[in-house]
């Protein structure tokens, strides 16, 4: 090369690499923002996502949602009670320190400890200790088969970083202290943080030491957030972002037949159902005086069978649902077809069923609904209340905003609710336990809103707990649902779709549990 | 003039807590932020235990005067939500706020006036009466419709103009503003458009029917009967008598433009006050609705002030010190 041209050549070479590194930025403007970019003080799955691209846990799940290796690289129950974690070495923080046990005892004391809203994630959890460098032992209460799903968003942080910024707490709203994890974070991901302004733009950055394979070529995540909907959707079709969700179901088909960007969908974790309150002798709202017709499994069947939910699918959802027979979905350890066969819509025997039960002219009842909780949720209830009248009852839609919906039905002050549930560990036991078993004073049944109670269930929800042995585990979560659905203890409607849109420049990984891996996203 | 700076003080105090003391009653049923604050998972005793920590099982007039007293020396409380001191989340947002305010009354006045002069000379032109239709619209648009509108034109067809956001910020003798840069003016300029459409409109009508009514009086027709030409009559005599209710109304409306930019930063997504209210209802964080709505009231209340003051100062028939003959 000539004396001259090496200069130049360099030049050239680093105007190459400033230009594709500004073309591999990915601009997000989802609905909502992390609270905070402290991964133990929220239990929410936005914040959880947000984070987990900033910090990891032993424990992770793959794009199928099947837990992979992280931060550990091995684990084996050694007893019932305990779980031996084999961690992974050469693994350095972002500010260089190296990952050892240590970090990993620490952050189970500080999502177990004040301020914390993780501490369902380690409730079962007895003691943590490191064995050497790198090797830990979680010892459990009682045995805990599921463990290691269950800390699969258990965020490990460094201990020397946390002390140093006074970060050993996570932020605690009661105090009103905040802490620098809120805006700083280091963690051992894939991608850096690189600038926060809550609610206006996160920004993040490849991490170029990152212990593992990054999938994708992203180099730069630029996070807005813009929460009203035309607003969003005109962003991705002006190219102001190149990913956003959720999309409005009315816009899926204009945003695939813009040419600059294509909308994902895929069924989500979460199920919607409907509850009725099956223990009051008289409901609360409904012109039936003297005795409660949900107590009557023949009513309770009625309603099931008369709820149109292709119709549903077709009309409200416009496609984005699946129709669901059961309170979860593929994709939830324990789920089984064998429980999720609905029976027909059959609004004639419906009707015939109410006459039986003594009910030949309809009630009137009123069903609460939120209406900005989930896809179109009080546009579903109003059909549901349309499908009802067609045999007789009617229903009364009582939709309202989450801020005073939540509130109302979990002090259990209605009649006949909507809801919906993601199990957070993504095991059958999380719903069993909060949605199906009889409601106690230790936690249990705590948004089971309609008071469904059957001691056979329970049985079968205290075996489950303990049984390690898969097969058998899986045996008894079948008889569980069966049961349940035999019952008609819950109207289960649909699983509600994820709708995400996506630039036609940008390739990623839609996940079930509607998170957003930055590290599946390439711009093409 | 003391006597009145002073009423008007007490006045102004009277105010502020009455809006304090309606806003604690809505409170009671916006709904429940402990909900919010802890995830799905969280057990009944733990949510109490918040509850309790937060101060929100006691009794609504204590919590009232609780409020009252913090709030006399400016402290609003921590945002349930955020965790952030209220005071400092709106001091951080404020800035957006105004900037968008101002450059929505600087676009009204500067479109609205020279076109309500025009409507008023050129009653009979089609120019005037296509303004008057369209200012008609601008009245009756609401401006979410107004905003999306744009949105769709400007940003989804044209691609001229960012959708959303702020621009970058750039620090000029201490205060941050994105008015530095032509990519900030770019973000600026249709949410302040959408918000100045109604100023606009309300101010032609207002300009055009001052002046009409400026232009019938005496004083101008002797003005004329002098031999004074046209252009003096109407711009040194007429629009200058005019001006003067026009520059308070204006000024009174700078007040609710700031108060109800929170439609136009909902839309916009422009980091605001206004957009932190509204989350703060979605979430019902109570300290920072109520700090919202004192602040709003107090800005309200000190422009009523500022512009009752200007008036006093602008017109001379006011002033107490002259005596009424000449």
């Amino acid at each position: 090369m000539s004396p001259t041209s090496l200069p130049r050549f360099l030049a050239a070479v680093a105007a190459a690499v400033a230009l594709n590194a500004a073309a591999q930025t990915v601009r997000i403007g989802n609905q909502g923002d992390a609270l905070s970019m402290d991964p133990h003080s929220l239990n929410e799955s936005l914040q959880l996502s947000v984070t987990g691209n900033v910090y990891e846990p032993l424990v992770g799940r793959d794009r199928n949602l099947a837990l992979t290796p992280m931060l550990a690289t091995s684990w084996r129950a050694t007893s019932p009670t305990v779980w031996r974690f084999e961690l992974r070495r050469g693994v350095r923080f972002h500010d260089g320190t190296s990952f050892t046990s240590d970090d990993v005892v620490f952050s189970f004391g500080r999502a177990a400890g004040e301020g914390s809203d993780v501490k369902t994630f380690v409730n079962e959890i007895k003691d943590v200790r490191a064995l050497d460098s790198h090797t830990i032992e979680i010892e459990t209460r009682a045995p805990f088969p599921i463990l290691p799903g269950v800390i699969s968003q258990l965020y490990i942080m460094s201990r020397k970083w946390c002390e140093e910024n006074q970060a050993a707490r996570p932020v605690d709203r009661r105090k009103g202290v905040e802490n620098a994890s809120s805006f700083r974070a280091n963690g051992t991901g894939p991608f850096v943080l690189r600038e926060r302004q809550p609610n206006v733009r996160t920004v993040f950055a490849r991490n170029g030491t990152y212990w593992g394979r990054i999938e994708g070529n992203a180099a730069e995540i630029v996070y807005t957030p813009i929460g009203n909907d035309a607003t969003r959707v005109a962003a991705l079709l002006s190219e102001q972002i190149d990913v956003m969700e959720p999309v409005p179901l009315q816009d899926v088909a204009r945003i695939n037949a813009s040419g600059k960007a294509r909308v994902m969908q895929g069924p989500e974790l979460r199920t919607v159902f409907l509850g009725l309150d099956q223990k009051r002798d008289e409901l609360l709202y409904s012109n039936v005086k003297g005795r409660n017709p949900f107590k009557d499994r023949r009513v309770r069947q009625a309603f099931y069978q008369a709820i149109d939910i292709e119709g549903i699918r077709r009309g409200v959802m416009r496609g984005a649902s699946t129709p669901a027979a059961t309170l979860i979905g593929p994709g939830i350890a324990g789920f089984d077809t064998a429980f999720n066969q609905r029976p027909a819509f059959d609004p004639d025997n419906a009707r015939r069923l109410l006459g039986e039960a003594g009910y030949p002219n309809g009630f009137e009842v009123t069903l609460n609904c939120p209406n900005d909780r989930y896809v179109n949720d009080s546009e579903i209830c109003q059909a549901v209340a349309a499908n009802l009248a067609r045999i007789g009852v009617k229903v009364t839609v009582a939709a309202e905003t989450k801020g005073t919906y939540f509130p109302r039905v979990l002090k259990r002050d209605t009649s006949f609710y909507m809801l919906a549930w993601t199990p957070a560990t993504y095991d059958a036991h999380n719903t069993l336990n909060a949605l199906v078993r009889c409601v106690d004073d230790k936690g249990g049944g705590q948004f089971n809103l309609g008071n469904y109670c059957n001691p056979q269930v329970d049985d079968r929800i205290q075996r489950i707990q303990a049984e390690t042995e898969p097969l058998a585990r899986n045996a008894l979560i079948r008889e569980a649902f069966q049961l349940v659905a035999a019952d008609v203890g819950y109207l289960p409607l649909h699983q509600q779709a994820l709708a995400w849109g996506v630039s036609n420049k940008v390739e990623l990984v839609q996940l079930a549990d509607n998170f957003m891996p930055f590290r599946y996203m390439s711009v093409k | 003039m003391l006597p009145f700076l002073l009423r008007r003080l007490l006045q102004a105090a009277l105010v502020l807590l009455c809006v304090a003391f309606v806003s604690f009653i809505l409170f009671q049923y916006v709904g429940d932020p402990v909900v919010f604050l802890l995830g799905q998972d969280a057990s009944a005793a733990e949510i109490a235990a918040l509850r309790s920590d937060l101060g929100l099982d006691r009794p609504s007039w204590i919590q009232f005067l609780h409020f009252l007293g913090n709030a006399a020396s400016g402290e609003f409380g921590t945002s349930l939500r955020h965790g952030a001191k209220v005071s400092t989340l709106l001091a951080a947002r404020l800035p957006a706020t105004l900037e968008l305010s101002l450059v929505a009354a600087a676009l009204a006045l500067l479109i609205g006036v020279p076109a309500g002069v025009y409507t008023a000379l050129r009653r009979r032109a089609p120019g005037s009466q296509a303004l008057m239709v369209l200012s008609l619209l601008g009245v009756s648009l609401p401006t979410f419709l107004i905003g999306i509108l744009m949105i769709l034109v400007f940003s989804v067809l044209l691609g001229w103009l960012p959708s959303f956001g702020r621009g970058p910020l750039v620090s000029i003798a201490g205060v941050e503003t994105s008015l530095a840069t032509w990519v900030g003016w770019s973000h600026v300029v249709m949410p302040a458009a959408t918000l100045a459409v109604f100023q606009v409109a309300l101010l032609l009508r207002l300009v055009r029917a001052e002046m009409l009514e400026v232009l019938r009086t005496d004083y101008i027709k002797f003005a004329r009967a002098r031999g004074l030409p046209d252009r003096v009559v109407h711009f040194r005599h007429a629009l200058r008598n005019t001006l003067v209710p026009v520059i308070t109304v204006a000024g009174l409306q700078l007040g609710s433009l700031i108060a109800f930019a929170v439609i136009t930063e909902t839309v916009f997504q422009w980091p605001g006050m206004g957009l932190l209210f509204i989350e703060a209802v979605t979430f019902a964080d109570i300290p920072v609705m109520a700090a919202y709505l004192c602040v709003v009231s107090l800005i309200f209340v000190a422009i009523n002030l500022g512009v009752d003051l200007l008036y006093f100062g602008i017109d001379p028939r006011l002033h107490p010190h002259r005596s009424s003959g000449h």
